[in-house]
């Protein structure tokens, strides 16, 4: 039963998140928009995305500490797929202006029409992604 | 001072979420997305909680005229479905289904102290470096 509970209020616990981030500051919780825009050293504009990111992190180590399984990480990728991964999820979360947070969670939620067809592409393309991975190259890369 | 403080405490909550949720299990992202393997669909439910309270609360909140800590919301109004949209998005979805992770897992997973998150997120700040070189003019 855990298995339907717990994703169904984590979902929950984050669609409280970004509405507080919202109510209390008027931002989008898009996390990629977030990092990107932490990275451009704007006067005025770092403190709140630095202490956001900063939070992420002191979740983990909560986390870590009471609950470690939960950051469990048993994929066997090689380094060379992660450092691609990581530049194709950097690279097209800016070009496409968001990620699972900003287009799947904040942007269908206010019905953006943007933010459906994203989410429907970035689903579609990982799940391609996913699929042939497991297929061709899962043991090889 | 309020809004950086705030920002802390949201974001300790949403990667408590994420958690929670699963979303911070690689393997359980990619079992996910791999619907003709061994599929797992439970994730969907984190998409429908969030959306589900964030649907409701979001049109409370934009009745106000203002947020608490700030003078005005900041909230997209492109509509256009453009290129790089498109393009960005399916890149983004191919980097997420080979390792799955998405930004914010990523970041939370920092706090291993493994290797794998650490190399994953020094990635994704150079691919949006990267692309903010080859196209100064874009701001998010």
């Amino acid at each position: 039963m855990n298995t339907y509970i717990y994703p169904l209020l984590g979902g929950v616990l984050i669609g409280f998140a970004v509405s507080l981030m919202l109510y209390f500051n008027g931002r989008i919780a898009g996390v990629s928009g977030i990092i990107n825009g932490s990275l451009q050293l704007r006067k005025n504009d770092f403190l709140w995305r630095i202490s956001f990111i900063a939070g992420l992190f002191v979740a983990g180590l909560i986390l870590q500490f009471f609950w470690p399984e939960s950051l469990s990480s048993n994929l066997i990728r090689s380094d060379a797929v992660i450092i691609i991964a990581g530049l194709l999820v950097g690279f097209g979360t800016v070009m496409g202006g968001g990620c699972t947070s900003g287009h799947g969670i904040c942007g269908i939620s206010r019905l953006s029409f943007r933010s459906i067809v994203a989410t429907l592409i970035f689903m579609l393309m990982g799940i391609i992604s996913a699929t042939f991975f497991r297929l061709y190259f899962a043991g090889v890369l | 001072m309020k809004s950086a403080i705030s920002s802390f405490f949201i974001g300790v909550l949403f990667a408590l979420g994420l958690g929670l949720a699963g979303m911070t299990q690689p393997q359980k992202v990619i079992s996910f997305l791999d619907i003709f393997g061994y599929w797992d669909p439970s994730l969907a439910l984190v998409m429908l909680g969030a959306i589900g309270v964030h649907f409701v609360l979001f049109k409370l909140i934009t009745k106000r005229k203002t947020p608490l800590f700030a003078e005005c919301f900041h909230i997209p109004i492109k509509s256009n479905i453009d290129k790089k949209l498109v393009i960005g998005a399916a890149l983004f979805g191919l980097g997420w289904g080979l390792v799955g992770y998405c930004p914010a897992p990523a970041v939370t997973a920092l706090a291993t102290f493994k290797l794998q998150p650490f190399i994953f997120v020094l990635s994704m700040l150079l691919g949006m470096w990267i692309y903010k070189f080859f196209s100064p003019k874009n701001k998010l």
